[in-house]
């Protein structure tokens, strides 16, 4: 099973020193992806989704763990070969006005990838440019244009014209269309999609958006403070969302209604995330957990079976299951 | 119901560029009732914020308002001087942002800074101010107000600082409360938080709320009323409840339509095609008529004006009738 | 698949091929707004032109004096008058923009290239470099710059390569300054984790994406840079320490003329006033820089 797998990360732990104080970004996450699926990462800001994507590119270096691209370990690979594995993972920026160099024609940002990996003559990066800019929907003449010219919807699509450049096996799409309009973000949600399916990619989609993350993905991961709180198929962790956590996120999404007796009532949750400089004693989520018990404030919780590829981090799995779920 | 609190009549709005002038707001009308709660939805250039925000004076340098009334009580809004305007902001009208810290004063313990705005106002006396300080500060949800008040914005959390923003604009009881995308900088489960703490600040009060977002969903569930605005122009106006049994508006069925919402995994979802694009000439048409499926000469030539279609329903479409019975 | 590309085609606005959209091109269309700028560019272009032709279109030789015409008012023939020994002061000046120009542009030059150097080593490299590096800043700024040069005129001389190292030599901390910081900005931004994960090795990261972003910010530098250098070379040359006449120069010119207020005000007011005149050229000329180029001079 393991040849099958394109991306193993195991027990990856990251941790910033901050202020001269630890701080727990990303603890003991493990995941495995196929080639040709999408992972999605779900969590509010302090999850340490972001880091997580950037360790796997080692964009960042994880402190203890193993994270295993095609076999290769990449947390010990040099990092000159570092540099030509680059080819194979490229990511997807939130921002990507702030991803591209200003000075830098939209032509020249995309040639530049290749460029980078000696690929091709001039002439064929350049018709290869064209072919891109094509292929995610814009027009030819995009290409002598500079980044403040074009839109945010636009932008995007060129960076990720420049990540298909290099033909790569994984990206990493961190929040690629939480910075764009509501009517732009099904374009580009449409066109990641179709991409995935033409080149055979393999996604990892982070974003904040649930909604967003269950349309992509095959698989879903919950973090909260940098745990894994929760995993499984996406479909079945909508049908059955089993830690408190991901229940509460689930019940803070505010749905158009499509009738009116559909309307929410505004929801009280307590509490807020807790600052990871000084992450709660045992599960991470208890001080805001309505089913909080005395072992969950002294003893981090396992991952747990809840069913055949479903996990979740709680002590109360099997209870909780039914519990807040509507 | 009486006089609304707050009507803005044929309000029209232009910022100068380097280059070209941006029609941002073209004839926008409509009122808010006592104890209503309003949404003004629509993306990024629809022109919702700078309606609100230069009604009250808090228009960017490079805008000029070239038309129009805003009535609050009987005076009109943009005719007053500086001075009473910032006399009318904080005490009849409170305001919120997106992004607290902007609005806070870093160097100022929050008690004080919500002291002031009772001061300033000479809403109360000291003692008195400090008393209601804590005593909202408790209401807000921040605990231990004794010791919390001398803390500084930086010591709180996004969520605690929205709340802190939401005491300040409270601390007169206005009337009314304008809220510029207060929870759009926030995670859900915090915006859950913030929603649910304004409606009931709100139902206490009586006061009347406006909130401009671009969610649908916020608006949708929180509002009583919904405004959605295109191109600096309203497009359709309806209660929420008919809003949502009868959405009318092109533009308004196609962004309901490509909002991504759980449960839509393997759905196709149809985008509206294209982008919003910043108006440079004085519009002749529809502002959406280049986006619409059901547009018409018609529609590129004539603006058409907000007429009423149902009950305590408006919209401003040529071709509504025709369009609602084809999406049924 | 149809359906995104014609959506991406509506969201277009991008006009034809052309030149005009480059940074460079938005940044001088926001110059021309200001006023004040523009005539500051005019009078520092009409400056420099003087400063390259200048020999040619002198009407006297600078070395030359006319000793029948000593001390003249202006007039048809000398139209900025004469001094003590004769020399055409207009001649004078044209020599003595010559004589500036070379000296300011060479030490900004040199500080220039010395600042983005040690900048970039240090912004890029960090650790024991950076730290040395930001010392050596640190004791460069707390010296009185003027002082430093003057001390190096009397060690190297006083011939125009001597006073373009007295100058540029000293003032390089600045600019070193400026360019760690913008580097620094950069390494951590988006920008540079982005070329990383596209495989980009540090040197290419270094010269397509950093030091085109650093020599942009730096312009604006540079043209505070040269009316700074200006005045420190009248300076020297007011102190004796300038260029060795009969090479004239306006601190020169100035310091001579200061002798003679009363009797001969024009020896004074024509140098004086044309070297004010530059020096808030360049000044109105680098606000307006500043302003156009700066990150939010956007609409």
């Amino acid at each position: 099973m393991s040849d099958n797998l394109l991306l193993q990360v195991e027990n990856v732990t990251k941790t910033f020193r901050v202020q001269g104080k630890k701080l727990h970004a990303i603890e003991n996450v493990s995941f495995a992806l196929e080639p040709g699926k999408t992972l999605g990462l779900v969590g509010e800001s302090g999850s340490g989704k972001s880091t997580l994507g950037r360790l796997v590119l080692r964009l960042l270096d994880s402190d203890q763990g193993r994270i295993l691209f095609n076999g290769t370990d990449i947390s010990k690979i040099k990092k000159k070969d570092l540099r030509a594995l680059r080819r194979d993972m490229q990511i997807i920026f939130q921002d990507p006005s702030a991803s591209l160099n200003p000075r830098m024609t939209v032509g020249d940002a995309i040639e530049d990838a290749m460029e980078i990996h000696q690929i091709g003559t001039k002439a064929a990066r350049q018709a290869r440019v064209s072919e891109l800019l094509q292929r995610v929907g814009l027009p030819d003449e995009v290409k002598y244009a500079y980044p403040h010219e074009l839109s945010g919807g636009q932008l995007q699509r060129v960076g990720i014209a420049r990540a298909l450049s290099l033909n790569p096996k994984l990206i990493i799409c961190d929040e690629p269309v939480s910075a764009l309009d509501v009517s732009v973000q099904v374009q580009v949600i449409q066109l990641l999609r179709d991409l995935q399916k033409e080149y055979n990619l393999t996604y990892i989609f982070i974003s904040h958006n649930l909604a967003v993350v269950e349309y992509l993905s095959d698989e879903i991961a919950v973090l909260y403070l940098g745990e894994v709180v929760e995993q499984a198929p996406a479909d079945e962790l909508f049908r059955n969302p089993s830690h408190p956590y991901t229940q509460v996120l689930l019940n803070s999404i505010l749905k158009i209604p499509e009738r009116p007796e559909q309307r929410q009532e505004m929801l009280s949750i307590q509490g807020e995330v807790p600052s990871p400089l000084n992450p709660p004693k045992g599960c991470p989520f208890h001080p805001r957990c309505a089913f909080a018990m005395e072992t969950c404030r002294t003893i981090k919780p396992e991952q747990r079976t809840v069913s055949e590829g479903h996990f979740a981090a709680c002590h109360l799995v099997d209870q909780a299951a039914g519990g807040l779920h509507r | 119901m009486g006089e609304p609190l707050l009507s803005i009549d044929n309000l029209h709005v232009k910022f100068a560029r380097s280059e070209d002038e941006v029609y941002a707001v073209n004839g926008v009308s409509f009122s808010i009732n006592e104890n209503e709660t309003l949404g003004i939805v629509g993306e990024s250039g629809s022109g919702k914020s700078v309606t609100l925000m230069s009604s009250i004076g808090l228009l960017k340098e490079n805008g000029t308002i070239t038309a129009g009334t805003a009535n609050f009580q009987g005076r009109d809004l943009l005719k007053m001087h500086r001075k009473q305007l910032e006399d009318i902001r904080g005490r009849d009208i409170g305001v919120i942002f997106q992004d607290p810290m902007t609005s806070l004063n870093p160097v100022m313990r929050i008690g004080d800074q919500i002291m002031e705005a009772m001061l300033t106002h000479h809403y109360a006396g000291r003692r008195e101010a400090y008393d209601r300080t804590l005593q909202l500060m408790h209401e807000i949800g921040i605990p231990d107000p004794k010791t919390r008040f001398r803390s500084y914005p930086h010591e709180f959390s996004g969520g605690m600082r929205q709340r802190i923003m939401i005491a300040i604009a409270l601390a007169c009881e206005p009337q009314l409360l304008i809220a510029d995308e207060p929870t759009t900088a926030l995670d859900v489960t915090v915006q859950m938080q913030i929603l649910a703490l304004l409606q009931d600040l709100r139902r206490q009060r009586g006061m009347s709320v406006v909130m401009v977002t671009h969610d649908f969903g916020v608006a949708t569930n929180f509002c009583d009323k919904i405004i959605v605005m295109y191109g600096g122009r309203i497009m359709e106006v309806a209660e929420t409840d008919h809003f949502i049994r009868e959405t009318a508006h092109p533009y308004s069925i196609g962004l309901k339509r490509s909002i991504i919402e759980i449960g839509h995994k393997g759905k196709e979802i149809l985008p509206i095609p294209g982008a919003t694009a910043a108006i440079t000439e004085e519009p002749a048409g529809c502002p959406f008529a280049p986006r619409c499926t059901y547009a018409s000469a018609r529609c590129l030539q004539e603006v058409p004006e907000l007429r009423p279609f149902g009950t305590d329903h408006q919209i401003a479409c040529h071709h509504a009738e025709e369009v609602v019975s084809l999406v049924r | 698949m149809a359906s995104t590309a014609a959506a991406a085609r509506t969201e277009l606005a991008v006009k034809k091929k052309s030149k005009n959209r480059s940074p460079l091109y938005q940044g001088w269309k926001r110059f021309k707004r200001h006023r004040l700028a523009v005539i500051g560019l005019v009078w520092v272009s009409l400056f420099f032109i003087a400063g390259v032709i200048g020999p040619w279109v002198a009407p006297y030789d600078y070395r030359v004096g006319d000793f029948l015409a000593i001390n003249q008012g202006p007039s048809l023939k000398h139209i900025f008058g004469t001094d003590n020994v004769g020399h055409d002061m207009f001649s004078q000046i044209l020599y003595s923009v010559r004589s500036a120009l070379i000296i300011a542009l060479g030490a900004t030059l040199v500080s220039f290239v010395i600042g983005i150097v040690l900048g970039l080593w240090a912004g890029l490299r960090g650790g024991i470099a950076d730290v040395i590096i930001m010392r050596a800043v640190d004791f460069m700024m707390t010296l009185p710059g003027f002082l430093f040069a003057l001390i190096l005129v009397i060690l190297l001389g006083r011939g125009y390569w001597s006073l373009i190292l007295a100058i540029g030599i000293p003032g390089w901390a600045g600019y070193a300054r400026l360019v760690r910081s913008l580097v620094l900005g950069m390494r951590n931004g988006e920008m540079v984790e982005a070329a990383t994960a596209l495989g980009a090795s540090q040197a290419h990261i270094a010269r397509r994406y950093m030091l085109p972003n650093v020599v942009g910010s730096m312009g604006v530098a540079l043209a505070f840079g040269i009316p700074g250098d200006l005045v420190q070379i009248a300076g020297l040359s007011i102190f004796g320490m300038g260029l060795q006449p009969p090479i004239p120069s306006f601190g020169n010119m100035i310091a001579q003329a200061s002798d003679n207020i009363l009797g001969f005000p024009w020896l004074l007011y024509f140098p004086a006033g044309i070297f004010a005149l530059t020096l808030l050229s360049f000044l109105f000329v680098a606000d307006g820089l500043q302003e156009a180029f700066s990150p939010k001079g956007g609409n």
